[in-house]
């Protein structure tokens, strides 16, 4: 027992080395799967308020131009407006299409350098921000909301070494799966593309509704470059992503509303 | 009491100029710099080695909160904070530091702090982006985003020391 102690005493420096960085290795080790990366909480109160902080203030530097964007969006909108009021004109039934809402959202924290890059918006959960909802911007796709607080939830960037979105070809409809290798933050990689399918610089690629995250024909991007088959059935593509990472700011929470009841089925489901 | 105020007025200092100002800078893809490690470097000769780790720890895992990561600084910050014993030795030879030096420019002078602190950065990025990307399949461009942003780290590391290091006695 002496003899621990003194151990323990004479290495005390090393031990306690190894402890710590056993600790961390632990931690990240944690936090490398996409549920777990939900566990890291930092929508919590400190950080929230400092980015937000900074954001009120960053924020007026770029005012003019995101009030630009915004006009765009909304004479988009208006225009969207317009046709569908023409389809109901002429349908009077009810349409079957899942419902999907939105939650304006301003980004306060978001990277786009590192491997794994996360985004902060600045409505949590008394906003009814919850876990597993999309977050789109203007221009397209941006991530999947993994940790929520009162005022503040964190999200999985498009960016992310666990973001995996099933998109598909707006002109084909075939579908297949969107990744980010790490290198450039505009190129997205098209994974699982059919062999057969022909595709052409510039194809559009949208959301495939298929995870009910996002609704269906959500702006991804536009296809840059085809990747040669290597004898594989499933080809890849480079993607120029619609959306610029870089300045993110005014985002949407997309959520289907009718997710409880989906969610009671696929646990009824589980149980049988 | 004087020289916690200082100590800790330098940890948030530094803390905030990292979360907020250069964990969004990137220069050409590749350089992001980390300055935040400065206040192990800056922590006095005569620290209880035990210590130091904790601060580390601490240091990095205020990082890894605000950075959305968990464990990656703290990982990195304790590793620097492990080898600095070492690294003080190896730098100034056989004279062991007195008690009452600090190790900044004006007690150990301008290139002992170069060559001192560029081996500390070195061993943090190394370490941080490393385990960051928690493989050796990049190798390439992890080596090379080390080296880009050690260089970039140091070089803001001698700017900050040389305007404001003297200052501090």
């Amino acid at each position: 027992m002496r003899n621990l102690v003194r151990f323990v005493q004479k290495y005390h420096f090393v031990l306690l080395f190894l402890l710590l960085e056993s600790l961390c290795v632990y931690l990240l080790s944690n936090s490398h799967s996409y549920h777990r990366a939900a566990l890291i909480n930092t929508s919590n109160a400190l950080t929230g308020e400092v980015y937000q902080t900074k954001s009120n203030i960053t924020g007026y530097f770029s005012l003019g131009f995101h009030n630009d964007l915004l006009a765009l969006e909304n004479a988009q909108l208006h225009d969207r407006i317009a046709e569908l009021e023409e389809m109901v004109d002429s349908t009077s039934h009810q349409s079957d299409h899942v419902h999907f809402r939105h939650i304006p959202a301003k980004v306060i924290s978001n990277t786009v350098h590192f491997r794994n890059n996360y985004i902060l918006i600045n409505k949590g959960r008394l906003d009814g921000v919850k876990p597993d909802m999309g977050i789109i911007s203007p221009d397209g796709v941006a991530g999947i909301v993994t940790g929520v607080s009162d005022h503040y939830a964190t999200a999985l960037s498009l960016l992310h070494r666990y973001a995996r979105i099933s998109v598909m070809f707006r002109k084909s409809g075939q579908l297949a799966n969107l990744t980010w290798t790490g290198e450039n933050y505009r190129y997205g990689l098209v994974e699982d593309i059919p062999a057969h399918l022909k595709i052409v610089e510039g194809d559009t690629v949208v959301t495939s509704g298929h995870s009910l995250i996002f609704p269906e024909g959500i702006m991804v991007g536009t296809i840059k470059e085809y990747i040669e088959p290597a004898g594989s059935s499933l080809n890849k593509a480079i993607l120029n992503m619609s959306t610029d990472f870089n300045m993110l700011r005014q985002v949407y929470v997309v959520f289907n509303s009718d997710q409880q009841e989906i969610d009671q089925l696929r646990k009824a489901n589980i149980h049988e | 009491m004087n020289k916690y105020f200082l100590y800790t007025a330098r940890f948030a200092l530094l803390l905030l100029f990292q979360v907020l100002i250069l964990n969004n800078v990137l220069i050409g893809g590749y350089i992001n710099p980390f300055i935040y490690v400065l206040f192990i470097m800056l922590l006095p000769f005569n620290i209880r080695p035990w210590l130091l780790l904790i601060i580390g720890f601490l240091l990095g895992y205020t990082v890894d909160i605000f950075s959305s990561t968990s464990g990656l600084h703290a990982g990195a910050t304790v590793l620097m904070a492990f080898v600095r014993p070492t690294i003080v030795r190896l730098t100034t030879g056989a004279r062991d530091p007195e008690g009452s030096l600090n190790p900044g420019i004006s007690d150990m002078g301008a290139r002992w702090f170069f060559t001192y602190s560029i081996v500390m950065v070195l061993i943090h990025h190394t370490a941080l982006f490393f385990l960051e990307v928690f493989s050796f399949t990049q190798l390439p461009s992890t080596l090379l985003r080390i080296l880009l942003s050690t260089l970039f780290s140091e070089l803001l590391i001698m700017m900050i020391m040389l305007f404001f290091g003297k200052n501090r006695r």
